[in-house]
């Protein structure tokens, strides 16, 4: 039988008061901390349950993230036919969402919209990821010079305004929904990187790293055993709040008329038709459901995200 | 506990060399020595205790003679092969006959990888045996460390004690068949029940694997109590080297002295021997001329500022670095350098 | 620092102890316990003690013992939630646990003090040292600033920190260990309590910084008569500076006892288990330790009968069912809750109940000096001596060895 106080572990203690005592230490003069053995009794390893909120982000990101795989074959109108007869409708059963001032149907403008705005949230995270997360990954475990001279350029490029930027290369490059992908990856790299390389910086000297190369281990081995299983965690999280950021950049471009052409829709050109020409007091429903759906996607990224980081944490995964 | 302090070692015995080990670190503009001219030799089955405060390159020492720390000058030759001037494959070949053990025992396991495979790994990146050898010599090494492999091989470091946490660490270490095992700090973060387990754990592991150590604390009775013989480090330097027993008689150094009135004994009774030591270790930035240990030092004279005494043997086996020894005869004036 | 003055924002009247009004703290009956998705872990289970001002008490106990909890307790610094508490604290004529949070702020740094572990978490990191102690100065004495800064010049001074005139103006990160350590006492004493708390106060330093501040600490309490509680996990610690000492063990006071008495007539089979554990300088090099065998229970489930008996070497059935109180024999201030208490180091149990594996052999009845032979016998069953013994079955359902 495996014992279970076995599992006990002084760290989950110390979690336990840890957590509590700083703010009490807030309430009155004497500073009271994290201590080393703040709680002697040492049988608190539980995990905290995710929460039904975490579930429910969850779910909607799924929903939105499936409809917007099978918007083909769902069965939808043609996001860019437009129905003379039915313009501004409200919801009906023909139109569940209602129609916009050309009249179109606005559940299937969002479906469709939902894959812009998911795959420029996304693949360019992805992409940033690629690049500026493996670039972390290796910089800050090796440190010295390239470390310096990586470093220092990403503090150049994240000096420089990068919603200009990108809004200069779009009016350049031109609008396609790869292009923009492309370009806002770009974008996320070096923010990408510093986060990543600060966490593997953080790792890159913990014992059981000098313990593995007292064991021959080769610099690959160490940085993709011992590291990167401590990286992924942050990378992930940080990536999740990455992406909702993307995809409100993606909406600004819209704004601005520099997203996906149009009659293509995403969320950000629906918000976007929904502001213009008087929409918002003529039929307001067309601004409501793009916001409201980006609204909840991005509160759900976050979400998750945030549950995921608690989860991974050793120190507070154990409460 | 063997011994071989009573066998004439020859060189055959001798697994361990250093020869004036200097260790810099660079802060800024300026470089501080942590580790400035020491010499020692580790013989084969002996425990070689190093003790002295923090900040005065114990660690430091440990680190460097599993080159995960680059001397700055000095050698280090184990088995006949200086480790500084090895690179690539074959000092990760050499590196596995030394190992390592840490003062936290918690961060020196990875907390993302379960037991089982953190124990596994030294043979897992030597390639060596089938998976179900592997499992199996894991399995060995964890009963031998008193941890149950069948109920711990597949959880995760933090779901142990920290005295569990370092039987997994010297199990790991234990694996890739080392002969040298460093330890640093290895129960100063552990309660004293538990640190008395991990103590004659070691103690036992040392006979039954045929092992060599080198016991870096803080706490002299801890050292002394493992170790054959205990060199004392002050400020990156050796100020005394003897047998643990002769050491603990027969204290020659003032340093050496202090160390031991300043054990707490479990005994109500127990006389305070002298005022613990005052004051704190100086800067290694600005390390005192002559004698490092002369501004804390209650016998200090003239001569330990002007010059600095070499470590000498006063007694077979007890060396010294004092002008005014307790023991033994005081520094010729005409042997000690010349004051710079 | 005796004169002071107590006026602003002061609700509160303490009375003065030395008018020989009982004892300053008087615990009675304390229970902490933590609830948890696993269970209620009762970290302190039915403590009581008493502690006369301007002396000196030790608690001692291994991770898990509660005695860490126990100071908490007794200074109201628990979390917020998921506590439950009973029992009562009275300190200075004042029942601690009934008191609101705004009045336990006026007691917490003037009355009754703490001092932390690790002083590098313990003191903030972005103020100068001096801004650290002249806080508490403001707020509870009424100084006025420039007088408050010359106190604490003075306090940096009474804890032995070489030229205190500049180190106010210091941040805590340029200190070492042991300064910051007694920049935390500083802080501690800052308004003359009359109790200090330290939890384990020189465990993170070396050995030689500990002896300087515990010494500093008696000097410090004798000059301004406080109370000290002195928490920690090496028995050696407290030996010489307690005046009385109390051993914890799975939440529980398994002996408390004058300091002379407990080394020299010790009834718990545990704390003479404890003793023996510390290396010793005067035993000759190699000498085995006698460790002792597991960990502390579960404190969710703990063990039937004697907490400690399924790790004792002299656990008979007895001890295994029924849970022996604390209680006296001879002297009134010694007591232990033991079913066969060591007489002169030696067990008065029959015999080891068979089937109590690891510790059927273990702890020689000698005295701890005599440990080299003895030791080497029992260590056939103690500690992590036996590889894999921790597989067969032991008496509590604690295997050895941790395993």
């Amino acid at each position: 039988m495996p014992d279970d106080r076995e599992l006990a572990s002084t760290h989950a203690a110390d979690q336990l008061l840890g957590d509590r005592f700083p703010g009490m230490a807030a309430t009155d003069e004497l500073v009271v901390s994290r201590q080393s053995e703040a709680l002697d009794s040492d049988d608190i390893l539980l995990r905290r349950p995710l929460g039904i909120l975490f579930w429910l982000a969850l779910a909607w990101v799924a929903v939105v993230a499936l409809a917007a795989i099978f918007a083909n074959v769902l069965p939808l109108h043609n996001p860019n036919f437009q129905n003379y007869n039915a313009i501004n409708q409200g919801p009906s059963f023909h139109y569940l969402l209602g129609t916009d001032d050309l009249g179109r149907d606005l559940l299937s403008r969002l479906v469709f919209g939902a894959r812009v705005s998911l795959i420029v949230g996304f693949v360019s995270v992805a992409i940033g990821m690629a690049v500026g997360g493996t670039g972390g990954l290796v910089s800050g475990y090796l440190g010295g010079a390239v470390d310096g001279s990586l470093n220092a350029l990403s503090f150049v490029i994240l000096a420089y305004p990068a919603i200009v930027a990108v809004i200069a290369i779009v009016a350049f490059w031109g609008q396609s929904l790869w292009k923009i992908t492309i370009i806002i990856g770009v974008g996320t790299i070096p923010l990408l990187f510093r986060v990543v390389r600060a966490s593997s910086l953080s790792f890159a000297n913990r014992d059981f790293v000098i313990a593995a190369k007292t064991m021959g281990a080769t610099t690959p081995r160490i940085l993709f055993r011992e590291i990167l299983p401590n990286v992924v965690p942050v990378a992930l999280t940080f990536g999740l709040i990455t992406v909702a950021g993307v995809i409100v950049i993606e909406g600004s471009l819209a704004f601005l008329g520099l997203s996906v052409k149009l009659p293509t829709p995403s969320w950000g050109n629906l918000i976007s038709e929904g502001t213009s020409n008087g929409n918002i007091s003529i039929n307001p429903l067309i601004l409501l459901w793009p916001s409201l759906c980006m609204f909840l996607l991005l509160l759900s990224i976050n979400l998750i995200g945030d549950r995921l980081r608690q989860r991974f944490d050793i120190r507070e995964g154990l409460l | 506990m063997t011994t071989v302090s009573d066998t004439v070692p020859g060189t055959d015995d001798l697994v361990l060399d250093v020869r004036d080990l200097v260790v810099e670190f660079k802060t800024g503009r300026q470089r501080v020595q942590a580790v400035s001219g020491v010499t020692f030799q580790v013989r084969r089955g002996e425990t070689l205790g190093l003790v002295g405060e923090s900040g005065c390159g114990k660690s430091t020492t440990g680190r460097t003679l599993v080159q995960v720390q680059p001397a700055t000058a000095g050698t280090i030759v184990y088995r006949g092969e200086d480790l500084t001037a090895l690179t690539g494959r074959r000092l990760r070949q050499l590196r596995t006959k030394i190992q390592m053990i840490f003062q936290d025992p918690i961060s020196s396991l990875n907390p993302r990888r379960r037991v089982r495979d953190i124990v596994a790994e030294p043979l897992v990146i030597w390639g060596r045996g089938t998976k179900a050898e592997r499992d199996q010599k894991v399995r060995e090494m964890l009963e031998a460390v008193g941890i149950d492999p069948d109920s711990s091989g597949d959880r995760r470091p933090q779901e142990f004690s920290g005295g569990q946490c370092q039987r997994i660490s010297i199990a790991r270490a234990l694996m890739a068949d080392p002969e040298l095992l460093i330890c640093d700090e290895p129960v100063s973060a552990l309660d004293v029940s538990v640190q008395a387990q991990i103590l004659n754990l070691l103690a036992d592991l040392k006979e039954r694997f045929s092992l060599t150590m080198v016991f870096i604390a803080h706490d002299l009775a801890v050292v002394k109590t493992v170790s054959d013989r205990v060199a004392v480090m002050y400020l990156g330097k050796l100020v005394e080297v003897a047998g643990s027993d002769e050491l603990y008689r027969q204290a020659a150094h003032p340093y050496t002295e202090a160390l031991l009135a300043s054990i707490p004994e479990p005994d109500p009774d127990a006389q305070e021997l002298q005022p613990a030591l005052s004051g704190e270790l100086p800067s290694p930035l600005d390390p005192p001329s002559g004698c490092r240990f002369r501004t804390r030092c209650p016998y200090a004279q003239e001569r330990c500022a002007a010059e600095e005494p070499p470590l000498r043997e006063i007694a077979p086996g007890h060396q010294v670095a004092c002008h005014f020894p307790l023991h033994g005869t005081p520094a010729p004036a005409d042997q000690a350098p010349a004051p710079t | 620092m005796s004169a002071v003055r107590r006026t602003r924002g002061r609700t509160l009247e303490f009375k003065d102890v030395h008018d020989g009004g009982g004892p300053l703290l008087a615990v009675e009956d304390l229970h902490t316990a933590f609830r948890t998705t696993r269970g209620t872990v009762r970290a302190v289970d039915g403590v009581s003690f008493e502690l006369q001002a301007g002396t000196t008490l030790g608690i001692v106990g291994e991770s898990g013992s509660g005695k860490t909890v126990l100071s908490r307790s007794i200074m109201g610094l628990l979390p917020p939630h998921d506590v439950l508490r009973s029992g009562t604290v009275h300190f200075a004529g004042h029942e601690l646990t009934a008191m609101k949070p705004s009045e336990l702020r006026q007691v917490w740094g003037a009355e009754l003090s703490m001092i932390f572990q690790d002083p590098m978490t313990a003191l903030n990191p972005v103020k100068r040292i001096g801004k650290q102690i002249t806080e508490s100065l403001l707020l509870h004495l009424d100084m006025d600033k420039k007088e408050a800064a010359s106190t604490a010049v003075e306090l940096l001074r009474s804890v032995g920190i070489p030229s205190p005139e500049e180190r106010v103006r210091w941040y805590p990160f340029q200190l070492s260990g042991g300064m910051r350590q007694r920049v935390m006492i500083a802080i501690a004493l800052a308004c003359a309590p009359r109790l200090v708390l330290a939890d384990e106060p020189t465990t993170g330093l070396d050995v030689t910084v500990q002896a300087q501040i515990l010494d500093l600490l008696g000097d410090l309490q004798r000059e301004r008569h406080m109370a000290v509680i002195l928490v920690t996990h090496d028995l050696g610690v407290v030996a010489s500076r307690a005046d009385e000492i109390i051993v914890m063990y799975a939440g529980r006071i398994v002996e408390r006892a004058p300091a002379d008495t407990l080394f020299h007539d010790t009834h718990m089979p545990y704390t003479k288990a404890l003793m023996e554990s510390i290396p010793r300088l005067a035993d000759p090099a190699g000498t085995r330790l006698t460790a002792i065998p597991g960990r502390p229970p579960d404190l969710i489930h703990p063990p039937k009968g004697c907490r400690f008996a399924p790790r004792c070497p002299y656990a008979q059935t007895k001890c295994l069912e029924a849970e022996p109180p604390l209680r006296t024999a001879g002297s009134p201030d010694h007591l232990f809750a033991c079913w066969f208490p060591l007489v002169n180091g030696v067990s008065t149990a029959p015999a080891p109940v068979a089937g109590n594996g690891a510790a059927a052999t273990t702890l020689p009845d000698g005295p701890g000096d005599t440990a080299t032979a003895t030791a080497q016998a029992a260590s056939g069953g103690t500690d992590a001596a036996a590889p894999g013994s921790g597989d067969g079955p032991t008496a509590g359902g604690e295997t050895e060895a941790e395993a």
